[in-house]
């Protein structure tokens, strides 16, 4: 037990005294979010919106003026239809339209609820949700102050559409993406990294002849990387929570546990590169080609996977990064329990439980 | 005297405060067989590195094959030929092909190559292995061979970085041969290494010590002056007193 | 103390690739308890093969062989227990420092630094004042001296010590040399290796090796008695002539460099000073000089080589 400290503390001497490994370790989920973060997240002061008013009367004249008074707004009148509303889109002359039907105040006035179309250019999510929100904040507080002296109150609907990304696909989910991303690249790598290390510069033929067991050499390689991983994502669920105002909904016990499931998922997989390479630059070519791009294409964060091509679809199902992807974004997204995720927790396990079984199989007492 | 092919005065390396070699004050003359001894961090690698045109003095004067190291590295280049224990061939391309790679490096022409590549392949007794892959020689013909191609453009000096190390002792000595053959063509050898021996086969030799070169002659001055017989011993009474061994 | 020898090889084979590169070849020697016992060849000769079999790194294609009484294959994970080795590659952690180093194997081992410090006190103490220092900034004789003091560190029965003075320069070696002596004195069995000609005769006993046989095994002082022939030393005032000159000569057998003379040999018995020295002269030589000389580890390399 000793013996299995020592090396531990050796292997957090290796870490803590190499500024360039303590730098991708810690500055690199930084620097993702940050990128992530503010790559989606625009300025929405004084975004083009298109108003359509095909009605014309009091009721739409005063809610014009009062998003006209708001400052995110630069209000754009024109009498277009469906097709030059899309075309404004896709020129990004406008982002946003909100369209009133013909007898608006009639409506409103007697069967006191009114429906007010709003459409969305989607293809950037974030910018739509926000704009979408400040626009419906506007109706909703003209409709509350109508209702202050009205008797029977009147309902104003905003009907929204998201147009191009029905889903909103990709805000805010870059966060469990980022996670699995810099988890997958600091596990998978550096332990790979860190062991194959051992083999070439010589260690480890004086490790192997020692009493020490080659099985103690793997377990003392990982557990510093887990407990660094864990740091990870406290840093990168910090950096949503308070720089990005993305909640975490679920439960934050649960968030680590499976956190904890897919670190160690990913030592797996490190170790098995590991063992089956025999240069630094080897393992670290597999651990970015093999692990990083799956999981930039596969989990779904950057490209959705319901519209790849089957085969890929298929393809997608043995990248851990994706049953990773879902969890997290269940738990911390949608709130989600256990309940609702266990059978992906379940795959997660079965994963690991493999690569476990057959990179001990295939760890060496030997050398080749 | 015959013309001077490496003239150095108080040429001098520091890194920060560590002054890695210490107004170095030599001449090699043309075919010359220079050795160039020292104990472990005396300073040699940084000397030959300057040597070389590979790294620029902080201090002093030196002229290789007539240019300065601090203005005309890319001419000393050209102009030398070097071999290292650590790097000779690529172990993955035939005996024909490093030959015709290093020989295009030092841009000669297809007919130069070809010419040379034949003459060289004979010279070795290399007929049948000149379509296999380095890797497969054994090393001591791998040191001759790389010996060869770092002398193919016919360089005014040769830089041997411990070329002998760890061949067994007939190769050893043939691989001698070849540098007397190159030294009589006119070639000037500049050689480290760490068998004694060897230190005996050069014209003049100097020895390194903390950066400093502490005694440069022929060997059998050298071992007069310290009334010793063999170039061991002066090796021995000059180096014990180092202090950078550390 | 049990009555087996330290080290006992038989037939130890080992092959790479599929090419099946023969690398060691039915090598046979005994080693006893408390020798220093030299492996004495070129690179590439199988050295490290031999080694990295005998402390379990390798398993072999053939023969057997036992450390401690200990078979290699079977027995490996005793082995593991009491041998102590040192790759011919620096192999300490150069981002920790001289006594983190030291620190980590003695724990590897299941030792701590205080219970053996006796045995690496010696050298320790030449470490003692970089023992802050981190492994990588050390020179590298001190480097050497540390990886010894780690192979050290658990009181092995044998020591294997893999080109322990490759790349290293001459007065370090001496003092290298002169640390396996005190060593041999704990009663610590040694098997090193080295290309090094001159250090065999350091050894109690050596086994000269090339191409993954060997070609003899004796003390030191019966190989050079077993040197058949008589052996002279010609010195010339160029000795790039006159090795050309001597190889034309109808009477020399061999004629090699070694140092300031060369060493030759002729193919009948001799007299041979008086023709040889006429003969030079005729050449063209100057101050040539004449003697027969007694053979070195070496010479008797080379001709074990020519057979």
């Amino acid at each position: 037990m000793k013996q299995l400290l020592v090396f531990i503390k050796k292997e957090f001497a290796h870490v803590l005294r190499d500024r360039k490994t303590l730098l991708i370790l810690f500055g690199m989920p930084v620097v993702q979010i940050l990128i992530f973060g503010f790559a989606l997240t625009n300025e929405v002061k004084n975004s083009k919106i298109l108003i359509v008013d095909n009605a014309k009367d009091i009721v739409s004249q005063r809610l014009i003026t009062q998003l006209e008074a708001s400052r995110y707004f630069e209000i754009e009148k024109a009498a277009w239809n469906h097709d030059q509303i899309e075309e404004g889109f896709k020129a990004g002359t406008i982002k946003l339209a909100i369209v009133f039907p013909a007898n608006f105040q009639n409506e409103l006035l007697h069967q006191n609820s009114v429906q007010v179309q709003i459409l969305a250019d989607a293809s950037d999510p974030n910018n739509a949700t926000t704009l979408i929100n400040y626009a419906s904040s506007v109706i909703q507080d003209y409709q509350s102050q109508v209702n202050q002296t009205a008797t029977v109150p009147y309902r104003i609907i905003p009907e929204m559409r998201m147009l191009y990304n029905p889903q909103l696909k990709g805000a805010h989910n870059f966060v469990p993406g980022v996670m699995a991303l810099v988890l997958m690249l600091v596990c998978v790598m550096m332990t790979a990294v860190s062991i194959v290390k051992e083999k070439e510069t010589g260690t480890m033929e004086i490790l192997l002849v020692s009493p020490f067991k080659p099985i103690l050499v793997i377990l003392a390689k990982a557990v510093p990387y887990l407990l660094l991983s864990l740091i990870n994502v406290v840093s990168i669920l910090l950096l949503s929570v308070f720089l990005l105002d993305l909640p975490i909904h679920g439960s934050i016990l649960l968030l680590f546990a499976e956190s904890t499931l897919f670190i160690i998922t990913c030592l797996t997989l490190g170790i098995f590169i590991s063992v089956k390479t025999d240069s630094q630059q080897t393992a670290m070519l597999i651990s970015l080609m093999g692990m990083l791009l799956p999981t930039i294409l596969f989990s779904g964060f950057m490209f959705p996977i319901e519209n790849m091509p089957l085969p890929l679809q298929i393809i997608s199902n043995i990248v851990p990064s994706k049953w990773f992807y879902i969890i997290v974004k269940s738990i911390m997204i949608k709130g989600l329990g256990i309940a609702a995720i266990w059978k992906e927790t379940l795959i997660l396990v079965g994963i690991t439980s493999f690569l476990l079984v057959i990179s001990l199989k295939s760890f060496k007492i030997r050398l080749s | 005297m015959s013309e001077t092919v490496i003239h150095a005065e108080n040429l001098t390396k520091r890194f920060g405060d560590f002054v890695a070699a210490n107004a170095l004050t030599l001449e090699v003359y043309k075919g010359e067989i220079f050795g160039f001894l020292g104990a472990n961090g005396a300073g040699k690698t940084t000397a030959m590195r300057m040597f070389c045109g590979l790294s620029i003095p902080t201090s002093g004067k030196a002229t290789i094959a007539g240019y300065d190291v601090y203005r005309q590295t890319e001419l000393i280049k050209k102009n030398i030929g070097y071999m290292s224990q650590k790097f000779s061939l690529y172990e993955d391309l035939t005996v024909l092909e490093n030959i015709r790679f290093f020989g295009g490096i030092y841009g000669l022409s297809n007919a130069q190559l070809k010419s040379k590549s034949d003459e060289l392949i004979t010279q070795l007794g290399l007929q049948h292995e000149a379509k296999k892959l380095v890797s497969g020689l054994p090393l001591g013909w791998k040191q001759k061979l790389s010996f060869s191609v770092a002398v193919l453009h016919q360089p005014k000096i040769v830089f041997l970085d411990e070329p002998t190390g760890g061949v067994d002792p007939v190769t050893r000595r043939q691989f001698w041969d070849l540098i007397y053959d190159a030294a009589d063509k006119g070639v000037t050898i500049f050689v480290t290494t760490h068998y004694m021996d060897e230190a005996e086969y050069c014209n003049r030799i100097s020895i390194m010590v903390d950066g400093k070169i502490e005694a440069l002659d022929s060997p059998g001055n050298l071992k007069k002056h310290f009334q010793v017989d063999s170039m061991h011993e002066v090796f021995y009474q000059l180096a014990r007193g180092a202090k950078r061994g550390e | 103390m049990d009555s087996h020898p330290a080290l006992v090889v038989n037939d130890l084979t080992k092959v790479y690739g599929k090419d099946k590169a023969v690398a060691v070849n039915k090598v046979s020697f005994t080693v006893d308890r408390g020798e220093l016992f030299g492996l004495i060849g070129p690179d590439g000769a199988g050295k490290t093969s031999i080694f990295r079999m005998l402390t379990t790194l390798l398993l072999p294609d053939g023969g057997s062989a036992s450390v401690d009484g200990h078979d290699i294959v079977k027995d490996y994970r005793l082995i593991r227990n009491t041998a102590g080795y040192m790759p011919g590659k620096f192999s300490l952690y150069t981002d920790l420092t001289v006594e983190e180093n030291l620190n980590f194997f003695a724990t590897v081992f299941n030792t701590t630094i205080e219970e053996n410090y006796h045995l690496i006190k010696d050298i320790y103490i030449q470490l003692e004042r970089f023992k802050d220092r981190r492994a990588g900034k050390l020179s590298g004789g001190m480097k050497q001296k540390l990886a010894l003091c780690c192979a050290l560190i658990h009181k092995p029965t044998v020591l294997f010590l893999d080109e322990p003075t490759t790349g290293v320069d001459p007065v370090s070696r001496k003092e290298f040399w002169e640390m396996l002596k005190r060593l041999k004195d704990q009663n610590i069995t040694i098997l090193v290796s080295t290309p090094y000609m001159d250090e065999a005769t350091l050894c109690d006993r050596i086994a000269l090796i090339q191409q993954g046989s060997l070609l003899s095994i004796d003390t030191p002082e019966n190989i050079v008695k077993s040197y058949p022939d008589t052996l002279y030393a010609i010195r010339a005032s160029k000795i790039s002539s006159l090795l050309k000159v001597l190889s034309t000569n109808e009477a020399v057998a061999s004629a090699y460099a070694f140092g300031e003379y060369v060493h030759v040999t002729f193919k009948h018995e001799g007299p041979h000073e008086k023709d040889i020295l006429a003969f030079l002269h005729e050449q063209g030589l100057e101050d040539i000089e004449i003697k027969p000389t007694e053979p070195t580890i070496e010479d008797c390399f080379i001709k074990l080589l020519k057979k």
